[in-house]
């Protein structure tokens, strides 16, 4: 069959066109390669040009189509590097730190499963992130909500995948948060830590960016009505170590986590019989099971504070216990200045 | 410690392979003069020179040792974790607890003596979750829970540390040894990673931190003839998660559910496979991770062998047959790759 005649649908393009060459290199509905000339100074005709640029492309995908040796490759590539993955982890042949921190685990698989969680699901936003250093230890001080914490995981998952330097906060867990099978040893690999003085002094030591929850179990295990209402900081541990180590603090207010989960009741009698600090009763759960155990797709708004710098105090000053109760309620207050700030500034919980 | 003349050294527990191993080695240091070797049982493999004298630590008579022998180095290694070795969990707590006090009080009346070196066990800091990542020497005391071997260990540095305190002329070094494995040390550690399919409790994997068997030997020993005095803990860099230990060695884990570790460890131990202590099972629960720096710097100690590199040796010299046969990884990928190769050559066949 003879070549059908180029009908020219602009009359502008009609004495360019062959000097500019070309057909224009998009598809027909039909899926047949598009004969209308391109508009000058582009590779496309004037209906393709309008296109998307996606949706347009797959003439040019078309007309290199690969041969079956060579779409191989690629995937023998991804596939080489997939066996040697699953090789090193069956072998047992991966380091990991003295913390339990494993790295390879951490960047190729537990942040990916976080991902969509965390942009598609809370769709979180994060103000001030590049108040975090890019290297060299701080102390990250958050609000701690939402029954099972998840804000720990957000937090890490933000500074992994939007700061700069791309670094893991290690975040310190309570001891009954890592004697549990399956999350106690998940929590290690990813990064956690033992919130005590401690684990808290060797991690800042050894440069870390350590990440704590001072709340603890009185912050997550809070009722709905308390919501964004920090609670007491512990016993202000957490300043002690920062003024032993002279460590800046980076306040956080997390916003988002108190409707994932909102417990509007606290079933104290079980929480008794099961060794649990708190069980909670939230809209879902335990009414629907194992599946109440899905979060709430509440919008999130994480906020990094300016650093607070500790080494402005003398080297006793860890020893002085009401200069640590201020800071620590200096601290608390700004975060939860931050917090009434930005549960205003985030507008609606879930739309 | 001062003093030219050579060292007159008693070393306890020569009849296990730890106190055979670091009477070998002191023997061979040429400050060493004479060398007395004190068990119960005969010594696993006999070395020249050294004196061996049946004894029971237990018992005073250990006095007069002492008096006969005019030692002026003690090294006491007889602190075992191996119920079996004694006949029973209460023989094996005689012999560490008032052993201990005996061969001490012993020494507290001997002038001549003028260092001692206890082999204690990391178990003393116990294991649990709410211990710090890395243990650092002076946790110790805080450690109220604790049972078996540990207890054990615990009471024979308390006997230790109030002798200090009656005799400071002399030099006291308690050594806090990690969880011991080797090509020839027979620990619980050792049988326990040497079964052919490994037990562990289903949703734990702790961080697994080792000792060579070298490594323990030498601590001890440079600990022995070196000035240092103090509490140190001995143990390799680094640390494995159990799991990853379990197939770097090329074995199979079987999880377990927890409550059932209890009755899997007291079968081992019936038909004499495994003795792991019932109060080191919470070891396979959550680890026990020491810091070694106070060794590196006061002792002037580092282990030669890191965790990984412990566990390295074993597999080539403990099991030869699985060292030598291809893994089973590199099979299944090579199969793969041959799967694949057909795949894609009948892909642009067609």
């Amino acid at each position: 069959m003879a070549d059908a005649e180029v009908i020219r649908i602009d009359e502008r393009t009609r004495g360019a066109a062959p000097r500019d060459l070309a057909a224009c290199r998009g598809t027909t509905a039909a899926g047949r390669p598009c004969r209308n000339p391109a508009v000058a100074g582009s590779d496309y005709c004037r209906v393709h040009l309008r296109e998307d640029p996606r949706t347009r492309h797959p003439s040019q995908a078309r007309s290199s189509v690969p041969k079956p040796s060579e779409a191989l490759a690629p995937a023998t590539d991804d596939l080489t590097r997939i066996l040697d993955f699953l090789k090193r982890r069956l072998s047992g042949d991966y380091p990991i730190d003295d913390f339990g921190y494993d790295a390879e685990l951490s960047r190729e698989v537990l942040l990916p499963l976080v991902k969509p969680l965390y942009e598609r699901y809370f769709r979180v936003r994060t103000l001030g992130i590049e108040r975090i250093p890019a290297e060299g230890p701080a102390l990250l001080v958050g609000n701690h909500s939402g029954t099972i914490p998840l804000d720990a995981v957000m937090v890490q998952y933000a500074v992994a995948s939007e700061h700069a330097s791309r670094r893991i906060v290690r975040n310190i867990a309570a001891d009954l948060a890592l004697k549990l099978p399956l999350i106690g040893p998940l929590a290690r690999k990813a990064g956690n830590a033992l919130a005590c003085e401690e684990d808290a002094a060797e991690l800042l030591a050894r440069g870390e960016l350590v990440g704590v929850f001072p709340e603890g179990f009185k912050g997550v295990g809070k009722g709905w009505r308390e919501r964004y209402r920090l609670q007491r900081f512990g016993r202000g541990g957490f300043i002690e170590v920062a003024l032993r180590t002279k460590t800046p603090i980076i306040p956080v207010a997390i916003v988002g986590a108190e409707e994932a989960y909102p417990m509007i009741a606290n079933a104290k009698f079980l929480a008794q019989t099961l060794g649990f600090p708190y069980f909670p009763v939230t809209p879902t759960f335990p009414l629907l099971g194992p599946l109440g155990l899905l979060p709430l797709p509440s919008r999130w708004l994480i906020e990094f504070g300016e650093p607070i710098p500790m080494d402005d105090y003398p080297d006793d000053a860890a020893e002085d216990s009401m200069l640590v109760f201020d800071l620590a309620d200096s601290i608390r207050d700004t975060i939860q200045q931050m917090l009434f700030k930005n549960v205003a500034a985030r507008g609606p919980a879930f739309f | 410690m001062a003093g030219d003349e050579k060292r007159r050294v008693l070393v306890t527990g020569v009849g296990g392979w730890l106190g055979v191993r670091v009477a070998a080695r002191l023997k061979a240091h040429a400050d060493v003069g004479s060398l007395i070797g004190v068990d119960l049982d005969d010594p696993p493999f006999t070395i020249k020179g050294m004196e061996f004298i049946r004894a029971d630590i237990r018992s005073p008579l250990i006095a007069r040792v002492l008096g006969a022998t005019k030692v002026d180095t003690i090294v006491h290694t007889n602190i075992s974790s191996s119920p079996s070795r004694f006949g029973g969990r209460s023989q094996m707590k005689e012999n560490n607890v008032i052993g201990t006090m005996q061969l001490l009080a012993a020494a507290q009346r001997a002038d001549h003596v003028k260092k001692v070196v206890v082999k204690s066990s990391t178990a003393v800091y116990g294991s649990g979750p709410a211990e710090p990542s890395l243990i650092a020497e002076d946790h110790a005391g805080r450690v109220t829970e604790l049972s078996g071997y540990g207890k054990d260990c615990a009471d024979a540095e308390t006997s230790a540390r109030d002798f200090g305190r009656r005799r400071p002329d002399v030099e006291l070094v308690i050594l806090r040894t990690q969880n011991v494995i080797g090509p020839r040390a027979s620990t619980s550690m050792s049988r326990y990673l040497s079964l052919p399919v490994v037990p562990t409790a289903l949703g734990y994997d702790p961080r697994l931190q080792l000792l060579h068997e070298d490594d323990a030997v030498r601590a001890m020993s440079e600990a022995a003839m070196g000035d240092a005095r103090g509490i140190f803990n001995i143990a390799g860099e680094g640390v494995v998660y159990l799991g990853g230990a379990i197939r770097l060695l090329g074995k199979v884990e079987l999880p377990l559910l927890a409550p059932t570790a209890q009755l899997t460890s007291d079968l081992l131990r019936r038909f004499d496979l495994v003795d792991f202590p019932r109060d080191q099972l919470r070891l396979v629960l959550f680890g026990r991770v020491v810091d070694t720096r106070r060794a590196a710097k006061v002792l002037g100690f580092t282990s030669e062998f890191s965790t990984r590199a412990c566990l390295e040796d074993f597999r080539r010299n403990r099991a030869p047959d699985e060292a030598g046969r291809t893994s089973r990884h590199e099979s299944w990928e090579r199969e793969l790759f041959d799967y694949l190769h057909r795949k894609s050559m009948s892909g642009s066949a067609v």
